[in-house]
């Protein structure tokens, strides 16, 4: 698989993906199984998520020193807390981007997931990059590793861990249960594959 | 080297003891606030002035700090709950001594939503700024807003919502009001990490708070322009 250096090296892709660092792999792997040579993927920090606000503003950044470049760029991100600003901008821009309020949601398809909210409304979400850095993006932003007496101020409300799963990996799936103990949660897994994201990048083939 | 002198909060005068206990909030340390506390009323402060003084603009550095990308989600929880420890002993004082009321809200997250965080830090600024506040928790349908506006009589209806997906329930519950007559009959603020003021105008609500301080100015605001229309009619 190349990485994320080479894909944006390469100088005949006709399609940009600006994606968010969380999805880096899963994209890569998407292209390279369907063979969708003509897309660049580019990514901004993941840990952008900490701070959804910002997302917009670095968007529209890459996409106003990008345009022109490509015949399309594609914004691979979903709404991912930001109001709704980020539709807002990509409108604004011209430029597309993928449905749904997170990258879970997508990953689940962003109806069965609606669906599921009924009953799942109290359930955490994994996805496989958020299983592997669990404890950069979970446990150290919500200063459990400082203060483990916030965790059920942080996560009381919770009553389970859901890990939605890319890939069939038992390893993963090993960190995700521990993950749930950690914070104090019943566990539960279903494996989504690339769901929506699969189909939204398959549009641009 | 010799160790750092242990610091006697009983040894310090009023002033430097107020600004220690800013530090103190600063920092999470509730038993230290608790003590502070104890020495403020020992030494005939009244607890609205220990409130006040102490306490809420203690957290309203804290809530600056966060603002402005200082302080985190970690560090704001651990200084609500020094507060917490310290209005544990005031609460009762305040009855008893007549504290000034500002007004009345009831507030909840909205249904769906579990997230509580931000509604719990408004609810506890609001008690400081001297509102009575009626708190329904957690994945509040309209119905329990329904219920508890009846009941509780409030100035206020608050409604915080952490999710895309839930934001958009707030104005289930506005439409609602509107359709039972009863919009104008309260002042309407939502918040949450989501939402923006274009969206809290979408909705009809009165206002969008950002953080809890902008909360309590925002309602202390309202409650006097609603007081002065009601005086010049």
């Amino acid at each position: 698989m190349r990485s994320v250096h080479e894909k944006m090296q390469d100088s005949d892709a006709r399609v940009l993906l600006l994606a968010c660092g969380a999805l880096a792999k899963e994209i890569l792997t998407l292209l390279e199984i369907n063979n969708w040579n003509h897309m660049e993927l580019r990514c901004l920090p993941a840990q952008l998520h900490l701070t959804p606000e910002k997302i917009p503003a670095a968007v529209e950044e890459v996409v106003l020193t990008s345009k022109g470049r490509y015949d399309e760029i594609f914004v691979v991100y979903a709404d991912c807390g930001t109001g709704g600003a980020l539709q807002s901008l990509c409108e604004k821009l011209g430029v597309r981007m993928v449905p749904g309020p997170h990258c879970y949601s997508f990953f689940d398809g962003n109806e069965a997931f609606l669906k599921a909210q009924e009953t799942e409304f109290t359930s955490f979400f994994l996805t496989d990059f958020l299983v592997r850095q669990f404890d950069a993006f979970v446990w150290r932003p919500m200063g459990l590793d400082r203060h483990p007496e916030l965790r059920d101020v942080l996560f009381g409300n919770y009553t389970a861990l859901v890990y939605l799963a890319q890939t069939d990996s038992p390893e993963l799936d090993e960190l995700a249960q521990a993950a749930a103990k950690r914070l104090g949660l019943a566990y539960s897994r279903r494996f989504t594959g690339y769901g929506d994201l699969a189909t939204e990048l398959s549009v641009l083939a | 080297m010799a160790d750092e002198e242990e610091l006697i909060l009983s040894d310090l005068p009023d002033d430097e003891l107020v600004l220690q206990m800013h530090d103190d909030l600063y920092d999470g340390l509730k038993d230290e606030i608790i003590e502070a506390v104890e020495i403020l009323l020992s030494r005939n402060w009244t607890p609205y002035d220990i409130l006040t003084k102490a306490l809420v603009e203690g957290m309203r550095i804290v809530g600056i700090d966060f603002r402005d990308g200082i302080l985190f989600v970690p560090e704001v929880l651990l200084a609500a709950n020094a507060m917490k420890g310290g209005m544990g002993l005031l609460k009762p004082l305040l009855v008893e001594t007549g504290a000034p009321r500002l007004g009345k809200m009831v507030i909840g997250t909205v249904k769906g939503d579990i997230h509580d965080i931000g509604k719990n830090l408004v609810s506890m600024m609001m008690e400081g700024a001297g509102f009575e506040v009626t708190d329904l928790g957690i994945n509040n349908p309209v119905e329990n807003y329904l219920d508890a506006l009846e009941a509780e009589q409030p100035d206020i209806l608050g409604m915080s919502a952490l999710l895309t997906t839930t934001m958009p329930y707030m104005k289930v519950v506005i439409d609602t009001l509107i359709e039972k007559g009863m919009r104008e009959d309260y002042i309407v603020l939502v918040g949450g990490a989501p939402l923006n003021e274009e969206f809290g105008k979408a909705i009809g609500a009165d206002a969008y708070c950002r953080d809890a301080a902008v909360a309590v100015e925002t309602a202390k605001e309202l409650i006097a322009r609603k007081h002065n229309q009601v005086a010049a009619s």
